[in-house]
């Protein structure tokens, strides 16, 4: 069907930060950061507009620096933060700040796209998460489902728990944590649970995933050589609160189950390179995406181990009479995990990919030559996890 | 002449016919048969032939009148009327001979006439005498005929009296044959006696008999009873004894227990010879069991407690007797010692049985029957020994001795086989044998395995000293290549050569081991199951196959657990197997299959698996080490690349005047890796290259258009365009795949350690932002890595393809985007 084929949108400037507006429910949104030295940078917010297949976007100026890490806040949609690089006298900081989107780039945007694009808005900074003191940012994080007052920034080695005021105007640390070890230690990335009040996070740092108490900013266990490589990204199942999936630069996505880290329940090896991100689908969590510096996405049906793991076991005949043929295959095989899809309408290294918060059948994958592409689950799929 | 025969026409048509008649009959008569005119046939056809038959005379005449001259007939017309003179002679002798013959036959019957009457008197007076004599003979034997009655009367008392007389010297007689214990003597006696005895017991003389009769043949049963019951008495006593008893009429079924009782008690003593000689398994309580059993007269007045200390200090003498020395004992004493009692149980209970007036068809049937239970119980613990024994046969250096135990253990109980045809035991043997030779080769096959992991520990050893040593000298700054080059050669390809031959060798022994169980002289090799299932299933399937399956399963291994952080497997060990798995592939497991249905003729009935699909195992295998093999040098490559970009601070860089520590030590690692792949595997196809590659400039980022690609990305009126060129050259070259499978050839295994180097160098270029100098300094390291590294790789464009992607991602990651001339980067490259 026409319906399957993934729109693409690309971007003036290399890109590497990507993330679904949390806070919105009903329109597909998604934000991109770009990243350049020279000229002003952007975030692109990308609309999409799922009946007529066509993509809407505003931009709005960064000027603080190229972006390395862009996140929305679950209860705002205003609100977003990023961690951006900026040079000062040969030197190169990462930071991190809050921002606040400007209310009104819907209207004007819509109305006249050109105009727009010669005279961006600019964000307006809310407040600086300042960790000068703990050195360079490396992601920051919401809490999962939270009203948009706690946040998590990664700094080198140091975990800062902030809290921000009511109007976002003021952060200020409530607790921090470091990581001890040999040598420089740094996080790569992490994730907040969803699971347990949202009192645990997980980071990454070299080959390991330490797993924190936020209540008492320690650590309660750590899966030391997660992966043989670098581990570059983590997510948490969001409807089985013991699951966590990993990736990292020997090319393989690992599934553990937190209670046994010995082994992995489940590794994927479909990539040909590092794997940088790898992302559960909210809803169905069977689904899982990885994006890969070897310039492919890959969508995995992980039945065997998500939270419906019998799945629904549907009448092929049925499906196959008003679905597409081709997909037959599959349907025959209910319970087998496998690889859905692979999408290779990239050229460069996929860095980012991400579901869409408001349609769960829907994500986009960001590579780094700045092509944004929108994909859905293929169709067949779809149904039969539906119904 | 012409006149005569004119004349006589008649005369002269007669007489040719009738003196051919008589030429011809007197040639009969004087048998001269070959001395007539051989060249004329009588029955020429010839009219003209005076002697033919078809003679025709008016036709010879006009012949000769034509054909002859006067004076020729005037010769033929004497010479013809000469011959008919001579033949009417011979008529005239002929029929006087035959007068005189006629005459003296009438005188002869005229004489026999007279002679006949004289004849016919006497026989009439023959006859007369002869009735005469009848009536005399009748007369007589009428007078004699009272007399003869009476005389046989008598004679039929007489016996009556003397077989009463043997009644009533019954007793006695029996009494002395106990005394004399002329047993045998005294049965047969009473038996003769016993069924008179039976019929006339109404009279009181005769029930005395026979009451002395039955005590005292109670007693002699008794007594024999007894010889029976004490074990000392000989077989042919018992046997004796047992016969009499059944003649007696002593309960058949009673007997065979008693006998065969008797028979188990010599048994056991065997067996539990046997059983002292299986060390230390038996445990106390048996070994109490054993000497309480024991029925010889030592251990008998032993108490058990006693007993039991002696059990243990017995075996451990005789811990180490061989197999073969094991059941050569347990064949001569109990096998042997069962056959006897077999064969003489069958001689009295079952033979006789069927002979004597003892048959009947209970008795044979139930004396069978307990043989069996009773073959099958004491077969079933010596089996048990036997198969202990067995078991503890672990070491498999010498199969000869129990493949000759073991044919001895079946041959022996061939002779069970002989003697009792619906035996189970054979059968029971043979599984025996069966289950024994599949341990067997199951312990081949882990010798194998573990002799398999030992040679591997070898080789590592092996890989490891001359590595050391090698990495010592790298570190200490000289070119790793010429080191590694001197050192390698002598270990890889003699190494792998060792360990494939020394691995075939191993096998082969094993085979030749293994084959001693389907030798033509041993007996059970001709069994269904050493033909047939032995070879395939179990030799070739669970031996060989197994075996070539645990190389590459083994292999896989190396490639899974040392996968995480790729240490353990030294990577040189990787490339050394994969060769061995993908020789293995191409030569050596069709070769070893083939060796092996040689060796064993299996016919394969069942299915087998096929040499394709070990190949196919052993290629994957081959495939997936060689895979990792690049993936482990790729990442040491890898690592050194990534630190020294992590770690440098790019930004504040001085201007480059070199190239690179860790380039040079790259382009040495990667020349070291070039020649140790280059010792196993062949150089592989590259593709055509100008001749002038190292001096190639990268076209993308060089002079002019270099600065129509940054320019273009730099310009805000044309936003669109940043990456136009590299996606266009992105979009005409083929997706590279990182860790993408290799081809076995050099090339290829270099050109995957190459792409995994430079693809992360590329992605950590990314991370970073560079300064001025920073970016230079990329410049001069990769136009020095394009200096080298094109010479490994299959396609040059790969290298120059990711080396303008690092370079291109640099300037794009470059605060001051400012690139060196290239001859300036061009200098300082060749400066080293």
């Amino acid at each position: 069907m026409e319906d399957d084929a993934p729109v693409i949108y690309g971007l003036e400037f290399q890109a590497r930060a990507l993330t679904a507006q949390t806070a919105e429910t009903d329109a597909i949104r998604f934000l991109v950061g770009t990243q350049s030295l020279k000229f002003d940078n952007q975030i692109h917010i990308i609309d999409f507009d799922d009946e007529n297949n066509i993509i809407n976007k505003n931009v709005l100026l960064h000027q603080a620096g190229e972006i390395w890490h862009i996140g929305a806040s679950p209860a705002d949609k205003e609100v977003v933060t990023t961690c951006y690089n900026k040079t000062n006298d040969s030197r190169v900081v990462s930071c991190a700040a809050v921002w606040r989107m400007p209310s009104n780039w819907e209207i004007g945007n819509h109305e006249s796209p050109d105009d727009s694009a010669h005279n961006p808005q600019t964000l307006e900074l809310l407040c600086h998460l300042d960790n000068s003191a703990h050195g360079n940012a490396a992601c920051v994080l919401w809490e999962p489902m939270g009203d948009g007052k706690r946040v998590i920034s990664l700094a080198d080695s140091h975990v800062l728990l902030w809290d921000l005021s009511e109007s976002s105007r003021q952060a200020t640390i409530s607790s921090t944590a470091t990581l001890e070890g040999k040598g420089q230690l740094k996080f790569t990335s992490g994730k907040w649970s969803p699971h347990h009040n949202c009192s645990q996070l997980a980071t990454a740092s070299d080959t390991a995933i330490r797993v924190w108490d936020l209540r008492t900013m320690s650590q309660i266990y750590c899966i030391e050589n997660a992966h043989g490589q670098l581990v570059r990204d983590l997510d948490f199942n969001p409807n089985r609160q013991y699951y966590l999936a990993s990736c990292g630069d020997d090319c393989k996505v690992k599934f553990w189950d937190v209670r046994n880290i010995q082994e992995p329940i489940k590794t994927l090896e479909e990539h040909s390179h590092w794997v940088w991100s790898v992302r559960y689908n909210h809803s169905h969590d069977q689904l899982v995406l990885t994006a890969s510096s070897d310039s492919r996405l890959i969508l995995s049906n992980m039945v065997s181990i998500s939270s419906e793991p019998f799945g629904h076991l549907v009448d092929d005949e049925e499906l196959s009479e008003g679905e597409d043929n081709h997909q037959e295959e599959k349907s025959k095989e209910p319970l087998k995990d496998s690889v859905v899809s692979t999408y290779e309408e990239h050229e460069d290294s996929v860095y980012a990919a991400e579901w869409s918060s408001a349609d769960p059948w829907l994500f986009a994958s960001l590579s780094y030559d700045g092509r944004l592409v929108i994909n859905r689950v293929p169709r067949a799929l779809k149904y039969r996890i539906l119904l | 002449m012409d006149a005569i025969e004119a004349d006589d026409p008649a005369a002269s048509s007669e007489d040719p016919a009738r003196r051919r008649r008589v030429h011809g009959m007197l040639k009969l008569y004087y048998g001269l048969n070959e001395e007539g005119k051989a060249g004329e046939t009588p029955e020429s056809l010839d009219p003209c032939d005076i002697n033919g038959p078809h003679f025709d005379p008016e036709h010879y005449l006009n012949k000769l009148r034509r054909e002859c001259t006067l004076s020729e007939l005037m010769d033929q017309e004497t010479c013809m009327v000469k011959q008919i003179r001579s033949l009417d002679s011979d008529m005239q002798t002929l029929v006087y001979e035959n007068y005189n013959k006629f005459i003296s036959a009438t005188d002869t019957i005229r004489k026999m006439k007279n002679d006949f009457k004289k004849m016919e008197d006497e026989m009439d007076c023959l006859s007369a005498n002869m009735a005469a004599i009848t009536d005399f003979s009748a007369c007589i034997s009428g007078t004699l005929e009272d007399q003869h009655a009476q005389i046989t009367k008598l004679s039929g008392v007489h016996t009556l009296l003397r077989k009463l007389q043997f009644l009533f010297e019954l007793p006695a007689r029996l009494n002395k044959c106990l005394e004399l214990q002329a047993y045998a003597q005294a049965v047969s006696s009473h038996r003769r006696a016993r069924c008179v005895l039976k019929q006339y017991s109404h009279l009181p003389s005769f029930k005395g008999i026979q009451d002395d009769c039955l005590t005292i043949m109670e007693k002699l049963a008794q007594e024999l009873r007894l010889k029976f019951r004490d074990g000392g008495s000989s077989a042919k006593d018992l046997s004796e004894c047992v016969e009499l008893l059944l003649q007696l009429d002593e309960p058949a079924e009673e007997l065979c227990e008693k006998y065969l009782n008797h028979a188990r008690s010599r048994l056991e003593v065997d067996l539990q010879g046997l059983e002292a000689e299986i060390r230390p398994s038996p445990t106390a309580s048996a070994a109490k069991d054993a000497a309480v059993r024991r029925p010889s007269p030592n251990s008998a007045a032993v108490s058990p407690a006693d007993a039991v200390p002696k059990m243990r200090s017995l075996p451990s003498p005789t811990v180490n007797t061989d197999i073969l020395e094991f059941i050569d004992r347990g064949c001569n004493e109990f096998v042997s010692s069962l056959c006897l009692v077999i064969a003489s149980y069958q001689q009295l209970f079952i033979n006789h049985a069927q002979t004597g007036e003892l048959a009947s068809k209970n008795i044979h049937q139930m004396a069978n029957s307990k043989l069996h239970t009773f073959v099958d119980d004491l077969a079933v613990r010596y089996f048990s020994l036997v198969e202990r024994r067995i078991q503890e046969e672990k070491g498999v250096a010498d199969n000869s001795l129990l493949v000759r135990a073991l044919d001895r253990f079946h041959r022996r109980l061939q002779a069970v086989a002989k003697l009792m045809p619906g035996s189970s035991v054979p059968n029971q043997g043979t599984e025996i044998v069966i289950r024994a030779a599949n341990e067997r080769v199951k312990q081949y096959l882990a010798a194998l395995q573990s002799f398999y992991m030992d040679s591997l520990t070898d080789v590592r050893q092996a890989l490891a000293t001359p590595r050391l040593s090698m990495a010592g000298q790298g570190v200490g700054g000289h070119l790793g290549g010429p080191a590694s080059s001197r050192d390698a050669p002598s270990s890889l390809p003699e190494l792998l050569s060792s360990l494939s031959a020394s691995i075939l060798n191993q096998i082969k022994s094993v085979l030749a081991s293994v084959h001693l169980f389907t030798a033509k002289d041993i007996t059970f090799s001709n069994k269904p199951y050493f033909k047939g299932e032995f070879c395939c299933q179990g030799v070739r399937e669970s031996l060989v196959v197994s075996f070539i399956k645990f190389v590459c399963q083994s292999s896989r291994q190396f490639c899974e657990s040392a996968g995480d952080k790729g240490g353990s497997t030294p990577p040189s060990l990787l490339l050394l197997l994969s060769r061995l798995c993908l020789d293995y592939e191409t030569s050596t497991i069709s070769y070893i299959l083939t060796l092996t249905d040689e060796q064993f003729l299996a016919q394969h009935h069942s299915p087998v698996t096929a040499v394709t699909a070990l190949c196919a195992e052993a290629r994957e295998a081959a495939q997936k080490l060689l895979n990792h093999y690049v993936k482990v040098q790729g990442l040491i490559i890898s690592q050194m690349l990534r630190k020294s970009v992590e770690t440098r601070d790019w930004v504040n860089t001085i201007e480059p005047r070199n190239v690179r520590a860790v380039m040079k030590r790259v382009v040495e690692d990667t020349t070291s890796i070039d020649v140790q792949v280059g010792l196993l595997y062949e150089e592989g196809v590259r593709k055509a290259h100008s001749s002038d590659s190292s001096k190639r400039t990268f076209s993308v980022y060089s002079s002019s258009r270099q600065q129509a690609r940054y320019a273009a990305s730099y310009t805000p009126s044309a936003p669109m365009d940043t990456n136009l060129l590299s996606n266009i050259h992105k979009l005409f070259s083929e997706r590279i795949d990182i860790f993408s499978s290799v081809e076995f050839n050099k090339v290829s295994v270099m050109t995957g350690i190459i792409k995994i180097s430079l693809k992360t160098f590329l992605e950590c270029v990314r991370l970073r932002t560079f300064g001025r100098y920073g970016l230079q300094q990329i410049q001069v390291d990769c136009h020095y890595l394009q200096m080298y590294l094109w010479r490994f790789v299959s396609d040059e464009n790969l290298v120059h393809f990711l080396l303008d992607e690092i370079v291109g991602s640099s300037a794009h990651r470059c605060l001051d985007p400012a690139p060196m001339e290239q001859s300036v980067i061009e200098v300082i490259c060749e400066r080293g």
